[in-house]
């Protein structure tokens, strides 16, 4: 396998092609989907955190106008089987079975009960309203402390107490090394929930036909081959007939990953049927059915000797998961991420980490961007930021004084895990020049002095991406770590590659096109991406840790260089020579000494495909190659960066302005600058809106208190700064392509950046806070607490 | 439909195309819109009000195709992207939207286009505070909003300097 | 989120409109810019049946000057009152605080009296009518009736209206004389505020207050007059010590009440950093012309 041919077209910055479509109004979402005899799904959801389901009466309801049927968890189970998300090598893992509907027994406010189909949404959201449920009210735990007490009522009650996952990861002998302390800082940290929030909430349109026994379901979602085998074991209907199609999404960031109760009740209501079902969910019932994310308790102590060396790192980390582990991933990452990647940048003495997992009444937390490294992040960087000022450096030459030397590859992090590559060293330098962070201290200053309370907040970010087999294959989980591709040679000489990598705004398939473009010699535009479509595509993962452009990217090569090969060598015969001699560029094949055009990659592709009579005897064209490509050597592929967050503190309101963000990034290879810092911009965006503003509030019951747009609040275009991307560029040793992945970076360190500015700002007025959202009321608490 | 809900004719214009039709009084216009006249461009992300995804103009004006029903937009103008972008009126700010790669998802574009529409014809220079106080009502949970800032404000000078004596 | 099905009347006189509300009494709502009344429709947290749109009643929607004063019609949008060079020269303090009234698409329909109909708590609009000492004109079915401000906003959404009177404009006084401050915390830019302040002052030519309606919004069950705080002003200078005065003094006027986002106390103590911003700011700000 060769690398990328030439600079050519990887690297630049092309635009995102879908975007051509999409701001023409030409995009089409899962709710544009209309089909013949379609019915409209409206769910009835439990106004209970957890009760018992005494009753169920649905007549005035199945009599409203307009509806079809109403079905009811038994109802479905007749056609559903029920999942249990277990991860068969984590022993302390145990989870309880899921059912789409519940019939007995509900554990989350939100979890759905009954579902009106009617051929309006209109209508069965009035049907919905009619129908009453009879509940039997239990004892709720809402947190994680309470739920791992001794009498907290237990959610599972087959597990016998609400303890999901634990773990424990220890290196050295910590509590040696806090005796000999020198220094001793502790924190209490808490770090509140948030939810994806995608603007196009989840949609799946479902239809089943009777007659082929085929199930076609068009949804939103990230992986279609996932969910292809999810409806095909739970429904019971072959897998060759069961066709998952991803129209355009409207924003994924690993919520559309995970398998969800009411889309499984949905495609299960069309088997039942027979007629396409469509639910689409409204932005109520997101907030409460939607995988939220986080909402971890951590203690994390730091010991230092005399001279400011780190001789430990003690990490006690709880997470309120909810009500189960969500299929397929588990969630137990929301906890092991803490306890592998805490300060692991840093070089200690020793470490150790217990992650615990519990069970609550709240919905589940699932995968969304960074799943548990913004935790990671946050808690380290707040220690070396709390020890930098416990000894009055500066925090930026702290962190260069412990980082791992970029020189020190490959190694292993004070908590045990392996590391090929980082460059946290060039990546601060890269970040110190382009932020003038001398100047923002200069100037923080001078403000000071003026009663102006600037922060300027530092978090190292380290990344594993594009997990590989030896993580999920050991789980059991039917999750593919691989992906594929197939590139063709079409007659007139354009290409198209067939992937299953998926691509929700990301700009993935732009920069597959490129990577193709560049094998083949002809330009980006030539090359056209399908995607999306489980019946069509190669089997793969589709998108979820950041893994598309890293291991699709690779598959791609790998095939367009098959295809580069191929294409050479039918040319070779015809032109009667060696196909070493020939090469491709501008859709000529060219001489590969001279540079002269030999023939038109065209005419090779119609020779191929309409004159075999006028090839050489015994010559077979092979004109479409495909390739799949799964990681072999690492666990996962490691990204690092570092970000830098600016921002003014209003001491007498608590109200904070962000002034200003900056990051500095090494994914690998870049394929397409453009589409990676806006990747980048985008993760920030989304951490800095957890960081400030956004949290699903939920009280002792188990309630969610802003379950709506207007009260759960997403960042608008005044408040967030603009965000500027530098990059260090360290190809990846493990391929040929040399990409990383980039997707969550912005997220992990966002929080963390602002949270030590926060910090930065607070600490002159000698506050420090420990809970994120940073609202005005809560840093008024930080410091009236001082 | 259900035979017992309120329904009324209007008569209105939508993308320049007279449009004589029964609509039920409940539908708001964005429903009224994707639903029965099939323009899909128009997208609903909150049903009540927040996010701007459903922005369309009503007799010029940016208005939440959510918050009002069709039966209002009896006797108006209404466009959306469809009708836009047929129109070519916004043809350089989508321009600069792909040039600048200002939709990731795409769900939240013909808001930010139709709302931006308005600032490009102002005669002073860009301003990206005023770009961001008057985008403020539409989300977008993709970009962090920098890069739609930059295209409005790259279409905002141009437009500026082809208006230039 | 579909509203629940209701039946929709468009009338072009108040007469017919009055003629609907007697007709249907609780059952159907007045519906104006929509901007509150949908959202609610769409949770299905109301559900008349009958919406009344007002939106086509000629004359409503015009703003005028009256006298040295001014009339905002009850539907004039948001957008066209922070876009009125009259209002931006009689009541500037209007032209100040709309941009805070939700966003570009949101002031495009929704309505100044709709505003002032609905009295949220935390609404900018209904502050600004204690601050200017506007009256609100009602009509009813027995005739019409003005109410100032003052008397208006009685509680949560809770107003002197009569059930089947409708708001057909606001007036403000000339405000000739006068100087106006406003300041807002809000979490998010055109959100509903935290704690807001809306003032206005007449000052001698000693710089001395010789009246000041001080309106603290957003803390209380709705906007409020801090008469007795302000009255400490009066016959000072507006230094260092006497804001700090008043901003002490509006616990005896505003009564905080907790929301989900900060507690009373805290929503009392924004009030006053505001008030002692707002105060600071006065004498430097120019008067309205006569
Ligand atoms: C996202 C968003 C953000 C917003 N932010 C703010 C904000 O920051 N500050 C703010 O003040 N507002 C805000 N609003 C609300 C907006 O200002 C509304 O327009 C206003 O509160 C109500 O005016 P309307 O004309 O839309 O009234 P409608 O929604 O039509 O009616 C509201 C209520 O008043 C009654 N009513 C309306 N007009 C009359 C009348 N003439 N006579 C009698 N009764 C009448 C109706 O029956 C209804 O009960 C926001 C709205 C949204 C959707
Ligand atoms: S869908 Fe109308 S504002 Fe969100
Ligand atoms: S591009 Fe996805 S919401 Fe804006």
């Amino acid at each position: 396998m060769s690398g990328p041919q030439s600079a050519g077209p990887i690297g630049r910055g092309l635009p995102r092609r879908e975007t051509e479509r999409l701001v023409r109004g030409r995009g089409r979402y899962g709710d544009d989907i209309v089909l013949p005899r379609m019915l409209h799904a409206a769910f009835v959801r439990s106004p209970h955190a957890h009760a018992r389901i005494e009753h169920i009466e649905a007549t005035a309801a199945a009599a409203s106008t307009g509806v079809v049927r109403v079905l009811t968890g038994a109802d479905i189970a007749a056609v559903c089987k029920p999942w249990v998300s277990k991860a068969e090598n984590r022993a302390t893992h145990r989870s309880g079975v899921q059912h789409a509907m519940p019939a007995d027994r509900v554990v989350w406010q939100g979890e759905p009960v009954a579902v009106v189909l009617a051929r309006s949404r209109a209508e069965a959201e009035d049907a919905a309203e009619l129908v009453e449920v009879e509940w039997g009210p239990l004892p709720v735990v809402a947190e994680a402390a309470q739920a791992l007490a001794a009498d907290a009522p237990v959610i599972h009650p087959e597990l016998g107490d609400n303890l999901a996952f634990e773990h424990h990861q220890v290196q050295g002998d910590v509590d040696a090394a806090f005796a000999a302390a020198d220094r001793v800082i502790e924190r209490r940290l808490r770090f509140g929930r948030q939810t994806a929030m995608t603007l196009e909430p989840r949609v799946v349109v479902a239809d089943y036909d009777p007659a082929a026994e085929h199930l076609t379901v068009w949804h939103s979602h990230q992986s279609p081959y996932q969910m292809q085998d999810v409806f095909s074991r739970l429904l019971g209907i072959p897998e060759h007939r069961v066709r998952v199609v991803t129209p355009d999404v409207g924003g994924a960031f690993g919520a559309k990953i995970n398998v969800y109760p009411d889309e499984m009740s949905a495609v299960a209501a069309s088997v039942l049927l027979g007629r396409p079902v469509k639910f689409c969910a409204d932005r109520l019932e997101s907030f409460v059915s939607d995988i939220h994310s986080r909402d971890h308790e951590v203690v994390a102590r730091i010991a230092l000797d005399a001279d400011g060396d780190v001789l430990a790192i003690d990490v006690d980390d709880l997470v309120s998961l909810g009500a189960f582990t969500p299929y397929m991933r588990f969630s137990i990452s929301e906890a092991l991420m803490v306890a592998m990647w805490t300060a692991a940048p840093y070089r200690m003495g020793a470490y150790r980490a217990r992650g615990r997992v519990a069970y609550v009444n709240k919905p589940p937390v699932g995968m969304f961007r960074g799943v548990g490294m913004p935790v990671a992040c946050a808690a380290g960087e707040l220690l070396i930021d709390d020890a930098a000022r416990a000894l009055g450096e500066d925090p930026a030459a702290y962190r260069r004084r412990l980082y791992i030397a970029d020189d020190a590859y490959p190694t292993r992090t004070a908590s045990g895990m392996a590391v090929e590559r980082m460059t946290l060293v060039r990546c601060l330098d890269a970040l110190l020049e382009v932020s003038d962070y001398a100047r923002l201290r200069a100037e923080q200053a001078r403000l000071r002095e003026r009663g102006v309370y600037r922060g300027i907040g530092l978090a190292t970010v380290i990344e594993p991406s594009a997990f590989g087999p030896a993580y999920y294959g050991p789980t059991g989980a039917r999750i593919s770590v691989q992906d594929g591709s197939t590139v063709k040679l079409e007659p007139s000489g354009v290409v198209r590659c067939v992937t299953s990598v998926t691509d929700q705004g990301q700009g993935t398939l732009t920069g597959l096109a490129q990577i193709v473009a560049s094998q083949l010699g002809v330009e980006p535009e030539a090359v056209e991406v399908v995607a999306g479509d489980s019946a069509v595509t190669p089997y793969g993962g589709g998108a979820w840790a950041s893994r598309g452009m890293a291991i699709g990217g690779q598959a791609t090569l790998d095939a367009a260089a098959a295809l580069r090969a191929n294409v050479l060598a039918l040319a070779a015969g015809v032109l009667q020579t060696r196909a070493e001699a020939l090469d491709l560029g501008d859709g000529q094949v060219r001489d590969a000494a001279t540079g002269e055009a030999r023939i038109a990659l065209a005419e090779v592709a119609r020779l191929a495909y309409f004159r075999q009579d006028l090839l050489p005897p015994g010559v077979q064209p092979e004109l479409a190659v495909t390739r799949h490509f799964v990681p072999k050597g690492s666990l996962y592929y490691l990204s690092n960066g570092i970000q830098l967050c600016h921002l003014e503190l209003d001491p007498e309101t608590g109200a904070v302005r962000l002034l200003g963000h900056w990051a500095a990034e090494d994914c690998g290879r870049i394929v397409n600058r453009l589409l990676v810092d806006e990747q980048v911009r985008g993760g920030i965006a989304q951490g800095l809106a957890a960081a400030f503003w956004e949290h699903c509030r939920y009280d002792a019951e188990g309630q969610l208190l802003n379950a709506s747009l207007a009260d759960y609040l997403v960042p608008t275009a005044c408040d967030l700064p603009d965000i500027a991307v530098t990059h260090v560029e360290t190809p990846l040793a493990d391929t040929t392509l040399g990409a990383k992945g980039v997707g969550e970076a912005g997220t992990i360190g966002a929080i963390g950046a602002a949270w030590t500015a926060v910090n930065d700002a607070l600490a002159a007025l000698g506050a420090v806070a420990t809970e994120q959202p940073f609202t005005p009321a809560s840093l008024l608490r930080a410091l009236r607490e001082r | 439909m259900s035979t017992d809900e309120a329904r009324r004719r209007i008569r209105l214009e939508v993308n320049g195309e007279t449009i004589e039709q029964e609509v039920a009084v409940r539908r708001h216009l964005a429903d009224f819109l994707r639903l029965d006249l099939g323009l899909t461009g128009t997208h609903l992300g909150c049903e009540h009000g927040v996010c701007g995804a459903c922005t369309v103009l009503v007799d010029g004006e940016p208005v939440r195709g959510c918050l009002m029903l069709a039966v209002q937009a009896d006797g108006a103008r209404v466009e959306t992207v469809e009708g836009v972008t047929e129109r070519g009126a916004l043809a350089d700010l989508q321009r600069a939207f792909v040039a600048r790669n200002a939709a990731q998802c795409g769900f939240c574009s013909a808001g930010m286009l139709l709302t931006a529409a308005s600032l490009l014809e102002r005669t002073e220079a860009p301003d990206r505070d005023l770009i961001r106080a008057h985008l403020s009502g539409n989300l977008c949970r993709c970009t962090g909003y920098q890069s739609i800032v930059d295209a409005v404000e790259a279409t905002w000078a141009a437009r500026r300097a082809e208006r230039a004596p | 989120m579909k509203a629940p099905a209701f039946d929709y009347a468009r009338p072009e006189t108040l007469e017919e409109v009055h003629a609907l509300l007697a007709e249907h009494g609780d059952d159907a709502r007045i519906l104006a810019g929509g901007q509150s009344l949908m959202p609610t429709l769409a949770l299905r947290l109301s559900g008349p049946a009958l919406l009344v749109d007002v939106n086509r009643i000629p004359g409503l929607g015009a703003i005028e000057a009256r006298g040295d004063g001014l009339q905002i019609g009850a539907l004039a949008r948001h957008a066209a009152v922070l876009a009125s060079p009259l209002v931006a020269a009689r009541a500037p303090v209007l032209t100040r605080a709309l941009p805070h009234v939700g966003h570009v698409a949101i002031r495009s329909r929704g309505t100044f009296g709709g505003s002032i109909a609905l009295a949220d708590p935390a609404a900018e609009i209904p502050a600004c009518a204690l601050a200017l000492e506007a009256e609100v004109v009602l009509e009813g079915a027995d005739g019409s009736r003005v109410v100032p401000a003052a008397d208006f906003f009685l509680g949560l959404y809770e107003t002197a209206r009569e059930p089947d009177e409708v708001v057909t404009a606001v007036r403000l006084p000339s405000q000739a004389g006068r100087r106006f401050g406003f300041a807002e915390l809000a979490r998010r830019h055109g959100d509903f505020a935290l704690a807001g302040i809306a003032a206005s002052a007449r000052l001698d030519h000693d710089d001395r207050v010789t009246e000041l309606r001080l309106v603290c919004f957003g803390c209380a069950d709705r906007a409020v007059l801090a008469d007795s705080a302000a009255a400490r002003a009066l016959g000072r200078r507006l230094d260092a010590a006497t804001i700090a005065e008043v901003a002490a003094g509006l616990g005896a006027d505003v009564e905080p009440i907790p929301s989900p986002e900060a507690d009373a106390e805290t929503r009392l103590h924004w009030a006053r950093v505001l008030t002692a911003r707002v105060l600071g700011a006065l004498p430097t700000t120019p008067e309205v012309d006569a």
